[in-house]
C-alpha cells in the first residue's frame, strides 16, 4: 500500500465519520435502519407473500391455487361483513373509551407517586399479565358465571338474591376486554404524564388556576401523545381480538378477527383470508397515521 | 410531576383499579389448592398439583423455553425499538413516512395472518422451524410496541437539555449517555416491559413459528386448558406470580437500604 | 497384562454388540427422537414414558387443537414431524395432497388387535396410510334433572322451554350438520337450498342458545347453567362423571361420528421411529392408558378385553355409558362429516351469516 493510497483511506474514512457527525439526515437513517432492515425482513417480505396469496384461488381440498383472480375482494362487498365491520368498530372504540377512562387516574395517580414508588406501582400493574393469559380469563368466568363467585358475594352482602346472569353478555365481554388491555393504555400514558414538569404546574397554580382548570389546561394537553400510543395499542387489538368475545360473550357474535382467522383455520380458504386482512390492515392503517399525523405526534419535525 | 398527595377520591380510585387488575388473580391463587380436578367451583384444600407441575416435565421444558424467547426478544426489540423512536422523533430523513408506516405494521396486521406469513416465509428460504424463528418473529411484532411507548416519552423533550450539556463541553455520545437515555429510560423500560409480557402471553404467531420440541408455555397451557381446566394451570400461574413478587420485593430492599 | 486388557475389551465390544442385536431397541431403530405433532392432551404420558425406556427414543409432544390448525401449519410446508393424529374427513384431504406416508403394515403387526369395526374405512381404504387412534360421536347431552321433558330429536331443542339453556359446540359443520339432519337431509349437504333452510332453522335456534363452546362445553352443563346441547362424547362423558344426571342420546334425525387415526406425514425425519410408535400404541397394554385417561372410544379390541380382566371397574364404567360404548342402536344413526370440497365456502358464509345476526 503507498503513502497516497493510506492518506486517501484515513481521509476517506474520517469524512464518512465527519458526515455522521455533522449530518442530521445520515443520523436518522443510521438509527432507523435497524429497524427498518429487521421489519424489512420480517414483515414486509412475509407480508407480500400475503398479497400475493390474497389474488389466488381456494382449491377443492383447502390448497392454494395459482389462479389470479379479485374475487377475494369483490365478496367482502357483501353487506354481511360490512355490518361485521362495524360491529367491530363499536367493539374496538368501547374498549377504547373505558380504557382511557379507567386508565387515565389510576395512571395520574402512578406518574404523581413518590420516584421511588413509581416503578413498583407500575411493576404491579403488568404482573398479573405475566401470568397466562387464558387463565386469567378462566378466572373472570368463574367470577362471572351465574351462581358463581360474584353473585355468591353479592348474596352474602345481601345486596341481591338473584343472578346478575353477567356471562355471556355484552357486559361481560367489556369487562374482559378492558381488563386485558388496560395496561396498554396506563403505560404509555404514564410515561407521557410522568415528564410533565412539576414547575409548570406549580405556575399554573401559583396564577390562581384552580386544580381541575390545570388539569384540564396543563396536564390533559400535555399528555396527548400519551393518549394517542394507547389508543393504537387498545383499539386496533380489540378491533381484532376475538378469544374474549368467543369465551365470555359465549361466541354467540362473529367479529372481524373470527372471520379471518376462520378463513386459514375452519374454511382454509386463505385467499379470502388474505384479502380480508389486507382491507382490515388499509383501513386501520388509514386510521392510525390520520390520528396520529392530526394528533400530532411528529409535530415538531415539521416546524 | 408533583410529588403533593394526591385527593383522597383518586387514592380511593387507585385501590379499587388495583383490586380489580387483582381479583381474577387471587381468585386463580385460590383455585390452585382446589381438591376438585374439573376446576369450577371449590371443593377442598391440597396441595398436590404443586406436585403433579413439578413432575411435568413439558411444563418446565416449556417454561425454559418462553424464558429465553421472552428475554431475547426483549432484549432485541428495545435496542432497535428505542433507536427507531429516536430517529422518528428527532431527524427528518428520506423516506421518514414510509418508515414510520413501515413501523405500525406488525400493529395494525391480524395476528393469524402474521402467523401464517411468517410460517410461509421461514419454510419458503429454509429457515428450520424451532426457537429461533419464534424470537424472531417475537423481536418482530415487539419493535413497533417499544418505538411507540418511547416516542409517546420523547414527544415533547425539552432539547434545550442536550444543547445546554453539548455547551458545557459533552460530545454527542456523552450527552447520550449522561443526558438523553437516562431522561428516557422511564419511556424506554416501560416498552421493554410491555415488550415481554407480549411475549410471554403471545399464542397465534408461536403456534405458527414453533418446530418440533420448542412448545412455550402458552401453547401448553392451551392445550391443557382444551381438555379440562385442572388447578395445575392455577399453580403455574401461582408460582409465577410468586417468583415475580419476590423479584420485587428483593428490589425494593435494595433501593431503600441504598437510599 | 495388555493382552489381558485387549482381551476384556474384546469380549465387552462383543457382548455389547450382542445385546445390541438380541434387544428390540437398536436392531433396527437408528433414530432418537421422535417428533409427535398430536391433539392437546390426547396421549397419556406413560404411554410415552414407556415408549422412551422400551426404545431409548425421546419424545417430543407438540400440538394443535383442530384438525385445520394442524393442516395449515403442514399444508405451509412446516417439517420435522413423524407423526400426527388427523381425524376422518382430514385424512381423506391429506391422501389427497399427497401429505401422508404409506405405512409398512409389516412393522404393525399390533394392528390385528383393532376392531375390523374400524378398519377399511372410507377416508383410507385398505389403511394404507393410517390406523386408527381413538374414535367417538357428536350427539345429543342433557341433564335430566332440569329439562322438564324427555328429549328424543333434535327438534326438542327448538323447545322455548331451553331460552338461554343450551350449549352448543362453536363447530359449524357439527352444528350445520345437525340442523341439515333435523331438516331431514343429508349432513353432508352441498345443496345451497337445503343449507339455506338449515341457516333459516339455526336463527330460530339462538334464543335458546346460552354459548358456543368446543373446548369445555361440559363445564356450563356441570355447574347448571345449561341444561342441553350438541357435544362431543368425551364432553358428555366428562360431565356424567361429575353428575351421573346427564344423559347422552342419539336423536332419532341422527347424530354424528368421527374417527381419529395415527399417521406418517411425508419427510418425517424418524420414519423408522415413527412406524415403532404407531404399533406401540396399539399395543393392548399401552392402549389401556389411553382408556382410562381420556374419556373416548377405544378402536382397540384386544385393549378392551385386556381392560376387562385388569380394570373390571373401569371396563364397566366404560361400558355403561353411551358416550364411551354407544350402542348398536345409536350408531346406526350417526354420520361422520366429510369433506365437501368447494362447498365449504358456502357453510363458512352460512355461519358467518348466523352469527352475525
Amino acid at each position: 500500500m503507498t503513502t497516497a493510497q493510506a492518506t486517501e483511506k484515513s481521509v476517506k474514512k474520517f469524512s464518512l465519520l465527519k458526515v455522521f457527525r455533522e449530518s442530521r439526515v445520515a443520523q436518522g437513517l443510521l438509527l432507523i435502519s435497524p429497524a427498518n432492515i429487521y421489519l424489512f425482513l420480517f414483515m414486509i417480505l412475509p407480508l407480500i407473500l400475503v398479497t400475493v396469496l390474497s389474488f389466488l384461488s381456494r382449491g377443492t381440498y383447502g390448497d392454494v391455487v395459482f389462479q389470479f383472480n379479485i374475487t377475494n375482494y369483490t365478496r367482502l362487498f357483501d353487506p354481511l361483513y360490512g355490518k361485521i365491520f362495524i360491529y367491530s368498530l363499536e367493539v374496538g372504540l368501547a374498549t377504547t373509551v373505558l380504557s382511557i377512562l379507567i386508565g387515565y387516574p389510576l395512571a395520574y395517580y402512578i406518574a404523581r407517586a413518590p420516584a421511588r414508588q413509581r416503578s413498583l406501582l407500575l411493576f404491579l400493574i403488568l404482573v398479573p399479565f405475566w401470568t397466562n393469559f387464558i387463565i386469567r380469563i378462566y378466572a373472570w368466568i368463574m367470577i362471572l358465571r351465574a351462581g358463581g363467585l360474584l353473585d355468591a358475594f353479592l348474596e352474602w352482602a345481601h345486596i341481591t338474591q338473584h343472578s346478575l346472569n353477567l356471562l355471556y353478555s355484552p357486559t361481560a365481554v367489556l369487562i374482559g376486554m378492558v381488563y386485558e388491555f388496560l395496561p396498554f393504555m396506563v403505560l404509555p400514558l404514564y410515561t407521557s404524564l410522568e415528564k410533565i414538569e412539576n414547575s409548570i404546574l406549580e405556575a399554573a397554580a401559583d396564577l390562581g388556576a384552580p386544580p381541575w382548570r390545570v388539569f384540564l389546561r396543563v396536564t390533559l394537553p400535555l399528555s396527548v401523545p400519551g393518549m394517542i400510543a394507547g389508543t393504537i395499542l387498545v383499539f386496533i387489538p380489540a378491533m381484532g381480538m376475538f378469544v374474549i368475545p368467543d369465551l365470555m360473550g359465549g361466541a354467540k357474535t362473529i367479529l372481524i378477527g373470527n372471520v379471518i382467522r376462520n378463513q386459514f383455520l375452519t374454511a382454509r380458504d386463505w385467499p379470502f383470508g388474505a384479502a380480508s386482512s389486507m382491507i382490515l390492515m388499509l383501513l386501520t392503517m388509514v386510521f392510525t397515521l390520520y390520528y396520529t399525523r392530526k394528533a400530532g405526534f411528529g409535530e415538531e419535525l415539521l416546524v | 410531576m408533583s410529588e403533593k398527595k394526591p385527593p383522597v377520591w383518586l387514592r380511593v380510585y387507585t385501590f379499587i383499579a388495583y383490586l380489580y387488575i387483582y381479583i381474577p388473580i387471587l381468585i386463580l391463587i385460590i383455585f390452585s389448592f382446589n381438591t376438585m380436578k374439573l376446576n369450577v367451583r371449590w371443593q377442598g384444600f391440597t396441595l398436590s398439583w404443586y406436585n403433579v407441575l413439578f413432575h411435568d416435565s413439558q411444563v418446565l421444558l416449556a417454561t425454559r423455553n418462553t424464558l429465553i424467547i421472552a428475554f431475547v426478544s426483549t432484549i432485541v426489540a428495545t435496542i432497535i425499538g428505542t433507536l427507531a423512536a429516536l430517529a422518528m422523533q428527532r431527524y427528518h430523513f428520506p423516506g421518514y413516512n414510509a418508515s414510520e408506516t413501515v413501523m405500525y405494521i406488525p400493529i395494525v396486521i391480524p395476528e393469524v395472518v402474521m402467523g401464517i406469513a411468517l410460517l410461509v416465509f421461514f419454510v419458503m428460504i429454509k429457515f428450520t422451524l424451532g426457537l429461533v424463528t419464534i424470537a424472531l418473529s417475537h423481536i418482530a411484532f415487539n419493535i413497533p410496541f417499544v418505538a411507540l411507548v418511547v416516542r409517546a416519552r420523547l414527544h415533547g423533550y425539552d432539547k434545550s437539555i442536550d444543547e445546554a450539556a453539548m455547551d458545557l463541553g459533552a460530545n454527542e455520545m456523552t450527552t447520550f449517555w449522561r443526558v438523553t437515555l437516562p431522561t428516557i429510560m422511564p419511556g424506554v423500560l416501560s416498552g421493554a416491559l410491555l415488550a415481554f409480557t407480549l411475549s410471554l402471553d403471545d399464542y397465534v404467531i408461536t403456534y405458527f413459528t414453533a418446530g418440533p420440541g420448542s412448545t412455550t408455555l402458552p401453547l401448553r397451557v392451551f392445550s391443557m386448558v382444551r381438555f379440562m381446566v385442572t388447578p395445575e394451570v392455577n399453580a403455574l400461574s401461582t408460582i409465577w406470580v410468586l417468583i415475580v413478587f419476590i423479584v420485587l420485593l428483593i428490589g425494593q430492599i435494595a433501593q431503600s437500604r441504598r437510599a | 497384562m495388555k493382552i489381558y486388557r485387549l482381551v476384556s475389551l474384546l469380549t465387552l465390544l462383543m457382548f455389547l454388540f450382542l445385546s445390541a442385536c438380541g434387544s428390540p431397541t437398536s436392531a433396527k431403530l437408528t433414530s432418537k427422537e421422535l417428533n409427535l405433532y398430536a391433539w392437546s392432551d390426547y396421549i397419556p404420558q406413560q404411554l410415552l414414558d414407556d415408549f422412551t425406556a422400551k426404545y431409548g427414543i425421546k419424545v417430543n409432544y407438540d400440538t394443535y387443537s383442530s384438525n385445520e390448525e394442524m393442516l395449515a401449519k403442514l399444508q405451509a410446508g412446516a417439517s420435522g414431524y413423524d407423526v400426527t393424529i388427523p381425524s376422518d374427513y382430514t385424512v381423506d384431504i391429506m391422501i389427497k395432497q399427497g401429505m401422508l406416508q404409506p405405512l409398512d403394515m409389516s412393522q404393525i403387526p399390533n394392528f390385528a388387535n383393532v376392531d375390523k369395526r374400524f378398519i377399511n374405512q372410507y377416508y383410507d381404504p385398505g389403511n394404507k396410510y393410517t390406523v386408527p387412534y381413538q374414535w367417538g360421536t357428536t350427539a345429543l347431552v342433557y341433564d335430566k334433572t332440569k329439562v322438564p321433558f324427555e328429549p328424543k330429536s333434535w327438534s326438542d331443542l327448538w323447545d322455548p322451554r331451553f331460552k338461554g339453556r343450551l350449549v352448543v359446540l362453536d363447530d359449524e359443520r357439527e352444528v350445520t350438520g345437525m340442523a341439515l339432519q333435523t331438516l331431514g337431509f343429508d349432513k353432508n349437504s352441498t345443496d345451497p337450498q337445503q343449507l339455506d333452510q338449515a341457516k333459516q332453522k339455526l336463527v330460530a335456534l339462538k334464543p335458546n342458545i346460552l354459548l358456543f363452546n368446543s373446548d369445555d362445553p361440559e363445564t356450563s352443563l356441570i355447574t347448571g347453567e345449561a341444561w342441553a346441547g350438541l357435544v362431543y362424547n368425551g364432553n358428555a362423558s366428562l360431565a356424567y362423571q361429575q353428575d351421573p344426571n346427564i344423559v347422552y342420546i342419539c336423536p332419532t334425525e341422527g347424530c354424528g361420528l368421527w374417527f381419529d387415526n395415527l399417521a406418517i406425514p411425508k419427510g418425517a425425519p424418524h420414519p423408522d421411529a415413527a412406524m415403532a410408535f404407531l404399533n406401540f400404541v396399539l399395543d393392548a397394554k399401552e392402549s389401556v392408558l389411553i382408556t382410562k385417561e381420556f374419556p373416548y372410544s377405544n378402536p382397540n379390541a384386544a385393549a378392551l378385553d385386556y381392560l376387562k380382566t385388569s380394570d373390571p371397574t373401569t371396563y364397566d364404567a366404560y361400558m355403561a355409558f353411551a358416550g364411551t360404548n354407544p350402542s348398536a342402536d345409536f350408531l346406526a344413526h350417526a354420520v361422520g362429516v366429510k369433506d365437501v370440497g368447494d362447498a365449504t365456502k358456502l357453510y363458512d358464509q352460512l355461519w358467518t351469516d348466523f352469527k352475525g345476526q
